[in-house]
């Protein structure tokens, strides 16, 4: 049997073989994810180490050096990279001044400063991420995005998006050419006095036909109708037909009966 | 019929030829006010200069031309910026340029025939006396003559039952229109159906609009949901059920809230539903602010304190919004414990 057997594989030959093969490939994969894994997260501990560095110059001082808040600025635990990226994307952090309402201002940061300090926050505790590329997009379905932001957004920031008052100094502002991420990140988090849209409520699909009703209505209907007189509605143009079509009637008017000279 | 320079002379005729009348029980004043007559004539540039008056003819040959121009130029544009079906901008290109050559045709034609009245056509001062209403006695009597002749041929003055029994008819034929004045009411009494929504115990809260229910969990602190009653879609009339049941549902931290003791089990956990509906006219209140808890209603201003249940803080409505009391099913999701415990929306006569 043993002589049979010369030159051929030893029975146990094949299950030695796939062993081999199994415990040096799960290897090799375990020791490149494992500095892969240890790359990225020096990486982001880096930037965290910056973020944090950005955060104590310029946030620290409302938000508290762990950004647990203090009296003059909320806590920070939980509030995302999403977060971060909107309120100093649109230049509303930091505040130029304790108010009602903090306003969209040119940034102050880079786009790499900013990923840090939201490196930073996110590292603090979960929350919010920056959102993906194809949600941003506008290739949502825009008839399904004008129903939700009818009855999700509208009635703060007008049909036609383009804001509207609130109490006390607030107001929802005009969405007519914010950028995509921006509008998401503001639905997922909740800004200042703006409620939350969470991924529970209006689904990532749901906010991405938001933004393509948003994005449609901003290339093909603006200007449809002439000057759109800001967009408010009946306010303005109530106010614009007041005077200047009942002022034209009024001088025609005058203009019939008035004798030649 | 016109005769220049008239009026004057004629109204002083009215006013001092007529002593014999009466004035009953009027208050005259004692100074009549005086027919003041026409103002003194004066020509126009136009009758004065041929030169002028040349410039004028043009001027209003000119705007009917203009208006030639502008009818040809509409129906040029037609032509050019043809619609193409599903492309919005080139309706808007073609109704611009059709609503811009037509308007500026009929408005030259309007403007040259006023400047032709104005500055060229026989200038002066009319007055035309009214003519007299009352005809003359030959016709008068011709009608009575024929009023009579109608009333011997016919006997309408002679056969009572025939004319009792007509003038019966025509007054009740209006009835039934009068009758059918009921339907502008509501079939159902109207207090009922204001006072009452779809929502009852176990119905659950679902999405605006695609109906899909809410789970407690979903509802992160600081979140808005606008809210239909799961069985809004098996409704008759639905639109009405939505304007009375929408309901705005927003999750506080519980330490914010001050409930009263007889709510003290209509919130989830800090979850309250309240409805959209404003007590002032009726418009959904839904612009709400997440770190005030204020709902604001669009048309009036009127706010409401969600932390407060939804008291009045500001504005002109007199009520808090109605609270609906909900809970969590054994699926974990929101459900109503009862229809609301008040009439929602604003006042009516019945409301208790």
């Amino acid at each position: 049997m043993s002589r049979r057997s010369t030159g051929r594989r030893h029975p146990l030959a094949t299950v030695a073989l796939i062993l081999i093969g199994l415990m040096s490939t799960g290897g090799a994969y375990a020791l490149l994810s494992t500095t892969a894994s240890a790359e990225s997260s020096t990486e982001n501990s880096q930037a965290a180490a910056e973020g944090q560095k950005i955060f104590a110059a310029n946030c620290a001082t409302c938000h508290g050096m762990n950004a647990a808040g203090t009296e003059a600025g909320p806590s920070l635990y939980g509030v995302g990279a999403a977060s971060v990226d909107f309120q100093m994307g649109t230049g509303r952090m930091p505040l130029a001044y304790q108010g009602p309402q903090g306003a969209e201002k040119p940034p102050q940061f880079t786009q790499e400063q900013i990923d840090a300090v939201a490196a930073y926050i996110s590292s603090l505790a979960p929350g919010p991420a920056v959102p993906a590329e194809k949600w941003l997009d506008g290739s949502g379905d825009v008839a399904s995005g004008l129903e939700l932001f009818r009855i999700n957004c509208a009635m703060c920031h007008n049909i036609a998006g383009a804001g509207g008052a609130l109490t006390e100094g607030k107001y929802a502002p005009s969405l007519q050419g914010v950028e995509a991420k921006y509008i998401y990140e503001a639905m997922v988090t909740g800004p200042q006095n703006m409620p939350v849209f969470s991924d529970l409520n209006l689904t990532p699909q749901d906010k991405a036909d938001i933004i393509s009703y948003l994005k449609f209505q901003e290339t093909h209907a603006n200007g449809v109708a002439g000057v759109d007189l800001g967009g408010l509605g009946p306010v303005a143009e109530g106010l614009f037909i007041w005077i200047f079509g009942l002022g034209a009637i009024i001088g025609v008017t005058i203009w019939i009966t008035a004798r030649p000279n | 019929m016109a005769k220049k320079d008239s009026g004057n002379a004629e109204s002083e005729l009215a006013t001092k030829n007529r002593p014999d009348l009466s004035a009953g029980t009027a208050v005259i004043a004692s100074e009549v006010f005086q027919n003041p007559g026409m103002p003194p004539h004066h020509p126009r540039a136009t009758d004065l200069d041929p030169k002028k008056e040349k410039v004028a003819a043009r001027r209003v040959g000119g705007l009917f031309l203009f208006s030639i121009l502008a009818s040809v130029f509409a129906i040029v544009a037609y032509v050019i910026f043809p619609i193409t079906p599903g492309d919005l901008s080139s309706v808007r290109l073609n109704n611009l340029f059709l609503g811009v050559g037509i308007s500026l045709a009929l408005l030259a034609i309007g403007i040259a025939a006023i400047y032709w009245a104005k500055n060229l056509m026989k200038d002066g001062e009319w007055s035309e006396p009214r003519h007299p209403t009352r005809g003359s006695e030959d016709t008068r009597a011709a009608a009575a003559e024929v009023f009579r002749l109608g009333n011997e041929e016919s006997g309408f003055g002679r056969r009572t039952l025939i004319r009792r029994s007509l003038i019966g008819a025509v007054a009740v034929a209006p009835l039934p229109a009068v009758v059918m004045l009921r339907d502008l009411a509501p079939a159902a009494n109207p207090a009922e159906l204001m006072s009452k929504t779809i929502w009852a115990k176990g119905v659950r809260l679902t999405r605006d609009p695609d109906g899909t229910p809410i789970k407690a969990s979903d509802v992160t602190v600081g979140s808005v949901f606008h809210v239909i009653p799961e069985n809004l879609e098996d409704s008759e009339h639905k639109l009405e059920e939505k304007a009375k049941a929408a309901v705005i549902l927003l999750r506080l931290d519980p330490q914010d809230m001050h409930v009263s003791a007889e709510r003290k089990d209509w919130n989830y956990q800090g979850i309250v539903a309240y409805s959209k509906i404003c007590t002032h006219v009726g418009c959904p209140v839904a612009l709400a602010e997440q770190h005030t808890h204020h709902l604001l209603c669009p048309c009036h201003q009127s706010q409401f304190d969600i932390s407060h249940e939804a008291k009045v803080i500001f504005g002109p409505a007199k009520r808090p919004l109605p609270q609906l009391p909900i809970s969590v099913d054994a699926d974990g999701y929101l459900v109503a414990q009862s229809d609301f415990h008040e009439p929602v929306g604003p006042s009516f006569w019945e409301r208790p």
